[in-house]
């Protein structure tokens, strides 16, 4: 080969399978977004501005990101506490539960956001239970939020997961024989190595739930200013043919999205440097 | 001092025996939690996993088949269910060996070679699940609708991108584009180079070299992908929502049909529908685990 910009190597194909996947990546995923870019920049920081501080707007961007934060917070506890379930315990129906914790990465979305509806609607048979004392689920920001923790729970379970079976321990044993009792070794000894699992896995669950469109929709009511979403907005700006506001929106989104990524990345640096391990 | 029965008894516990070793003395084992904890912690979580994940399946079941077989079947054999289902297996038809074809040569070069610039490319092809499947669907809105960059130019040559198959297709694509070649690249990484160098060694061409030593290796992650790539394309709902401008029979994939079945209160028929997507999502996770204990270790070295 003449040029030298990779590593000698006897494998063929480098140039094929290299051009093959820029052009595809380039054609696929980076022109459209380049599209959302130029148009950002056509209507100008100071229009985006105007646009994303639109009342309507941003009472959709506060519920997104509110509730996302709230749901991602909730699934945090008690992913970690199915996680460490089980991976530490047997008991019958363990793989099936293990298993079923896939279920909202592979039931489509808008299945799951008609069944949380149908369960949760004032005569469904969980909203049913709730009616009488006056409690409202479905049709309300409480109904976005249990949407959102159905979506959420696999992030949080599947990241922390692996780093607690991989946990020693024999550092537990060492912590009792030093004379710590179990809730001194579980917060002091065990957790703090699961941190930067756990904090990835909030990242994604909550960079999920910010732009969650279907599971949510159904169930969410959609009233303008209280359960309007963010992705709702930007399709009713699009029916309204509103594309610079639509822009304006998916704009806001995708720097949070790429902030989010930036920071699972300083995330996973920081804990290899620490830990010395991913 | 720790209580080396105790320990003993916990260690059996993990190794799926739950036998007492010997030990006399009921107290927590210093590397576990008392009974009381233990089963305190089990119950919530499935208490908390039988709420939110296994009732809104359950739900989905039940009222697909609150009219009884004869409705069920009906809403799954009218015209417009089956044009819903006819796309969406067509769509997938497409995007998965799109997909398919890009996840090997993409895993190709980042695992069998070393270049600048390598990690920053795995971010960019992981970068379509951080994007919202409606800021997808509007991405190509923005580039091949009415108003969009190449609108005008498609209008004049009688090309229909947007509210059109097309449209759906490229969503699809696109919400799905990581899928494959993130299984691929953690393995193949893994595996190196030293097999097909042997293989090249021998005396075989790169082609011989790739159906026969690397497929083989790399055939069950492959299906993996494939299956997770598939369950998410027959049912991406956002993406396509945006783009598909839901002109009934035409261009609604199967959970297209079940919102607008939804929306007119058509909740049985809306409901049957979606327990076929459902019914989808299960074999999935079946054939899924399937695999993770058949083939583990020839998945391997995954990360979700």
């Amino acid at each position: 080969m003449a040029f030298s910009f990779r590593r000698k190597s006897a494998i063929p194909g480098f140039g094929l399978a290299l051009g093959y996947t820029i052009a595809y990546l380039g054609l696929i995923v980076l022109l459209p977004l380049a599209a959302l870019v130029l148009r950002a920049a056509e209507v100008g920081p100071g229009g985006l501005y105007a646009l994303v501080t639109d009342p309507r707007v941003l009472g959709a961007l506060r519920t997104s990101f509110g509730l996302a934060l709230l749901a991602a917070a909730t699934n945090a506890v008690f992913g970690m506490i199915v996680a460490w379930v089980l991976v530490r315990y047997r008991f019958p129906g363990r793989g099936l539960v293990d298993a079923a914790v896939d279920l909202p990465f592979a039931l489509p979305t808008a299945v799951a956001g008609i069944a949380l509806a149908a369960l949760y609607a004032p005569n469904g048979w969980i909203g049913s239970l709730f009616e009488p004392y006056g409690i409202r689920i479905a049709f309300t920001p409480l109904g976005i939020y249990i949407a959102l923790v159905f979506i959420g729970l696999p992030f949080i379970v599947r990241t922390v997961q692996p780093v607690i079976a991989e946990c020693d321990r024999e550092i537990e044993e060492a912590s009792a024989t030093l004379g710590a009792n179990r809730w001194q070794t579980v917060f002091r000894v065990i957790l703090p190595p699961l941190t930067p699992a756990l904090l990835t896995g909030f990242a994604l669950a909550f960079a999920r739930g910010v732009g969650e469109y279907g599971s949510i929709i159904f169930i969410a009511g959609n009233i303008p200013y209280i359960s309007e979403i963010a992705p709702l907005l930007i399709v009713i700006k699009l029916e309204e043919y509103d594309y610079a506001g639509a822009t304006a929106i998916a704009t806001v989104m995708l720097v949070v999205a790429f902030a989010i990524l930036l920071a699972i990345n300083l995330v996973q640096a920081w804990s290899r440097r620490r830990l010395g391990h991913a | 001092m720790p209580d080396a029965g105790a320990i003993l008894q916990q260690n059996a516990h993990v190794a799926g025996g739950g036998t007492t070793a010997g030990t006399t003395r009921r107290r927590a084992p210093v590397t576990g939690e008392g009974p009381v904890a233990r089963a305190v912690l089990i119950g919530v979580a499935i208490a908390f996993l039988s709420l939110f994940l296994l009732l809104p399946l359950v739900v989905v079941f039940v009222e697909a088949l609150r009219a009884g077989v004869g409705a069920y079947v009906a809403a799954l054999t009218e015209p417009d269910a089956v044009a819903a289902i006819q796309l969406t297996l067509m769509v997938a038809a497409i995007a998965v060996p799109l997909n398919l074809v890009f996840g090997v040569a993409a895993a190709w070069a980042v695992a069998k070679f070393e270049f600048p610039g390598k990690s920053f490319l795995v971010s960019l092809i992981d970068l379509p699940f951080s994007v919202s499947p409606v800021v997808a669907g509007l991405v190509y809105v923005l580039l091949f609708g009415a108003q969009g960059l190449f609108g005008g130019w498609l209008r004049d040559h009688g090309v229909e991108i947007i509210f059109a198959v097309p449209g759906i297709v490229l969503a699809t694509v696109f919400v799905t584009f990581p899928f494959i070649a993130r299984e691929l690249i953690p393995l193949m990484e893994e595996q190196g180079t030293g097999d097909e160098e042997v293989a090249m060694t021998l005396g075989a061409s790169g082609l011989q070299t790739f159906w026969r030593v690397t497929l083989p290796n790399i055939r069950f992650a492959l299906l993996y992908g494939v299956l997770l790539c598939n369950a998410r394309a027959m049912g991406e709902f956002g993406a396509v929502a945006v783009v598909s401008g839901k002109i009934r029979g035409y261009t609604t994939t199967m959970p297209l049909h079940v919102e607008i079945l939804y929306n007119e209160y058509n909740s049985v028929a809306a409901f049957a529908v979606a327990s076929v997507l459902a019914l989808l999502a299960l074999v999935t996770l079946v054939a899924k685990v399937f695999l993770e204990s058949r083939y583990g270790d020839e998945i391997a070295a995954r990360s979700h």
